[in-house]
């Protein structure tokens, strides 16, 4: 019996999270592994913190993530690295796409975006991979693939032959966008490997 | 093994009851969005034959669902948690009159009240409508419950209750594929008064017959395959229902567990076997000690709620700790961040009138959707939310309470989708009892917080087809409404002027506020051409930094950096615009008065 793996997903509402977590679960699928995730659907969507909780192995009871046990974190954006930090575990990865996205009260003067905000997890040695997403997805030609380049990058650590993560994208993105996703994928397995 | 292929998908808790009405062979469905229950009807409506749509709330939903019934046909009727509050009064008479064609009603219910104004456990529904309940742990379940629940409802001649929980709903699972099934039941018309019509002597006589039917229920309870003992481990044994039996299950993956999957009636004789089988013996529910207070009540000793918080979602570690103080584990602190709550979108039409509503100095009565954000800082010009449709009332009935002078105090705010759920009868109630209060009903064409549903005002059906809509005017006109304004929310100065007229009235008025929303495909599909900052123009003022605006963002100026820059030495800061956020509304160029917002063409 394997053990049930962990996956956070952490961002920012509408950065693509959900199609990069949907991926990543349809490529385990694929490999033989049963699959729960859980997200939130609703008020928290609206460019307020979302995660989605991925968890994979030979059968899945929980769809949630206890605290202290997400192996590995993808964040999209750079404090929603940290935000999460009491899931994480000392031997947790962290992937983290270099963007910052202000909240509102960065936005509107009240307070400044953290300094160094990834000291957070490194000061307790975790291991973090910074991942330029959003500088490599446009370097394929296409910005919006910035989710893809974390799938990517997050695929390096995961149990799946790369090939498969191939042919899922191949049926779940419309065909007009296949390449320059593949090409995003790719880029994202680069940056972390 | 649960490898996905044709037969094993991989769907979500709604998605897979959208798959189990689809084969328990569903005919009629009905309901009103509501977050976690939103994407059963959405999913449903893409299945060939079976008739879909959003009705205006759920009582109307509900009764719908009833007359398909009576039709003799397989109906669904769906809702969140708070939804069954007002569907209660159709509820608790069907469950006299019984059904024809099967009659199941999805309650979703949202612990932790992540998108709700409260946490209710509508697994006490069941017990007070006298209807059975079933309750899946994860969307396979969940799929075959809702077949199981059709059959239950016919077999037994009761409406079900289907309770779900938002980590059933927005969990994704593998899900087996399974076959479509008929009801036996003959669609055409049937008078049975004695069943129908619920007058005094005839519901007098129903009564009997509900609790010989629960009294069948319970029976056949002892012996339902969703009703299941699971061998192992007697030290500890645990009874337990929903989302929470995984997390019995992961906590203590060797004890014997009792799983109630029809958690209302109880099976008495199983859960006394188990209860004696057991040394010590815990009920693990979220919410409400529903299944403890019940078991209790048959004299059994057991722990629950002394161990298991009765607020909030449970999970696997919260279980395990609550029941082994001694395994809670040293976690890393957490960090001290700047919040990100949620917020209204760039280009929200709703933005400019809470922009406006902040500067009035009134009591804004509010409601039941995306504009609750209105809220939040900066703008922070909500004072009310309790239910859906209540800011009309509300606002009346403070006017009525502070009497003469209060009359441009007080401002209600409603969207489109709530005032035709539950907001036209308080506007009539304030019409006819006379108030001054002003009512500003938010267009924006659509239902928004729960993801883009069609309403009867906003011209489209569930489908997305071509539907008859509701004149918003002629409507506040009909019920007696005399001062009716329309407005466009993004000229905030015109509007402001509206408001400040219609809010002086010494009679009831309406305002209504029409832009829509920005995530309607065809906004999103429109190219539009971003406002930009001219930043030699920004004398820092912040007029629209105030607006909260995520496209809008303020950098501070360091020690003698304005100088340096040629502004003011006295500027702490210039705004500038993310033109890949704008979505072009021009609220924010409607308040600069230094031209330093211009739209990129006038560049």
């Amino acid at each position: 019996m394997r053990a049930t793996g962990n996956i956070l997903f952490s961002g920012v509402g509408g950065q693509g999270i959900l199609l990069a977590s949907e991926i990543t679960a349809y490529s385990l699928l694929a490999a033989g592994f049963d699959a729960k995730k859980s997200e939130v659907h609703g008020m928290a969507q609206r460019g307020g913190s979302v995660t989605a909780h991925l968890r994979y192995g030979d059968r899945v009871y929980s769809p949630l993530i206890e605290p202290g046990r997400a192996d590995i974190q993808v964040a999209f954006e750079m404090m929603e690295a940290v935000r999460y930090l009491p899931y994480l575990h000392k031997d947790s990865k962290v992937i983290v796409n270099t963007q910052r996205i202000l909240p509102p009260a960065v936005a509107t003067g009240k307070t400044t975006y953290p300094e160094e905000v990834l000291a957070h997890l490194t000061v307790h040695r975790i291991a973090v991979v910074c991942v330029d997403a959003f500088d490599l997805a446009r370097e394929v030609g296409e910005v919006r693939t910035a989710n893809m380049v974390m799938v990517g990058a997050l695929s390096v650590f995961l149990p799946v032959d790369p090939a498969i993560y191939e042919q899922v994208i191949g049926t779940r993105v419309p065909e007009r966008f296949r390449e320059v996703n593949l090409q995003a994928f790719a880029a994202g397995r680069r940056a972390s490997a | 093994m649960t490898k996905i292929s044709n037969e094993s998908i991989w769907l979500s808790g709604n998605e897979a009851i959208a798959l189990g009405a689809f084969e328990a062979g569903v005919k009629v469905a009905s309901g009103y969005p509501g977050t976690p229950s939103t994407e059963i009807l959405e999913n449903l409506s893409r299945y060939d034959g079976v008739y879909t749509e959003w009705a205006p709330n759920e009582k109307v939903g509900l009764e719908v669902a009833i007359g398909a019934s009576f039709a003799g046909v397989r109906a669904l009727a769906t809702m969140k948690h708070v939804g069954l509050n007002v569907a209660a009064d159709p509820l608790f008479t069907a469950s006299y009159t019984g059904v024809r064609g099967g009659l199941v009603v999805v309650t979703a219910d949202d612990p932790e009240m992540h998108s709700s104004q409260n946490e209710q456990d509508n697994r006490n529904y069941a017990f007070a409508a006298k209807v059975p309940m079933l309750e899946p742990s994860d969307p396979a379940e969940a799929k075959e419950f809702l077949k199981l629940a059709f059959a239950l409802s016919e077999q037994l001649d009761t409406p079900v209750l289907f309770r779900i929980t938002t980590r059933i709903a927005h969990v994704k699972g593998v899900v087996r594929k399974g076959e479509r099934e008929t009801s036996a039941v003959t669609a055409g018309i049937e008078k049975v008064p004695g069943k129908f019509v619920m007058l005094p002597a005839m519901a007098r006589k129903r009564r009997v017959a509900v609790e010989a039917r629960m009294l069948e229920c319970r029976k056949m309870a002892e012996t339902m395959d969703c009703n299941r003992i699971e061998k192992g481990n007697t030290k500890r044994g645990f009874i337990t229902s929903g989302v929470s039996y995984l997390y019995v299950k992961e906590a203590f993956p060797d004890a014997a567990v009792l799983k109630l999957g029809m958690c209302w009636p109880l099976p008495e004789e199983m859960i006394r076997t188990f209860a004696a089988s057991v040394e010590e013996l815990f009920i693990v529910e979220e919410l409400d000690p529903f299944l403890e207070l019940h078991i209790k009540a048959m004299g059994i000793a057991c722990h629950g709620k002394d161990l298991i918080p009765n607020q909030g979602e449970l999970n696997t570690t919260i279980v395990r700790s609550a029941i082994d103080p001694s395994t809670s584990a040293k976690l890393f602190p957490a960090v001290d961040l700047p919040p990100r709550p949620p917020n209204m979108c760039p280009g929200c039409p709703h933005r400019g009138i809470f922009y406006n509503l902040s500067k009035m100095k009134v009591f804004v009565s509010g409601d039941i959707g995306c504009y609750t954000l209105g809220f939040l800082p900066p703008l922070s010009a909500m004072d009310t939310t309790v239910c859906m449709g209540a800011s009309v009332p509300i606002a009346h009935g403070m006017a009525k309470a502070l009497g003469e002078g209060a009359h441009d105090k007080i401002v209600a705010v409603i969207g489109d989708s709530t005032f035709i759920h539950s907001g036209i009868t308080g506007l009539i109630n304030t019409v006819y009892n006379d108030s001054a209060s002003t009512l500003i009903i938010l267009d924006n064409s659509i239902t928004a917080m729960t993801g883009q549903q069609q309403n009867p005002a906003s011209g489209g059906n569930i489908k997305g087809e071509a539907a008859s809509a509701i004149d918003l005017e002629t409507l506040c006109r009909a019920i007696g409404v005399k001062n009716v304004f329309t407005v466009n929310p993004h000229d905030i100065p015109g509007t402001k002027k509206v408001m400040k007229e219609a809010v002086a009235l010494t009679e009831p008025s309406v305002i209504i506020s029409r832009a829509p929303c920005v995530l309607l495909p065809e906004m999103k599909g429109k190219k539009t051409v971003a406002y930009f900052t001219n930043q030699d123009n920004c004398t820092g003022c912040m007029a629209c930094i105030r607006l909260g605006c995520p496209a809008i963002s303020w950098t501070a100026f360091a020690e003698g950096e304005a100088e340096i820059r040629g502004y003011k030495k006295s500027q702490k800061g210039i705004s500038k615009i993310d033109e890949i956020l704008c979505n072009a509304c021009g609220q924010c160029a409607s308040l600069c008065k230094f031209k330093a917002i211009t739209r990129g063409e006038e560049k």
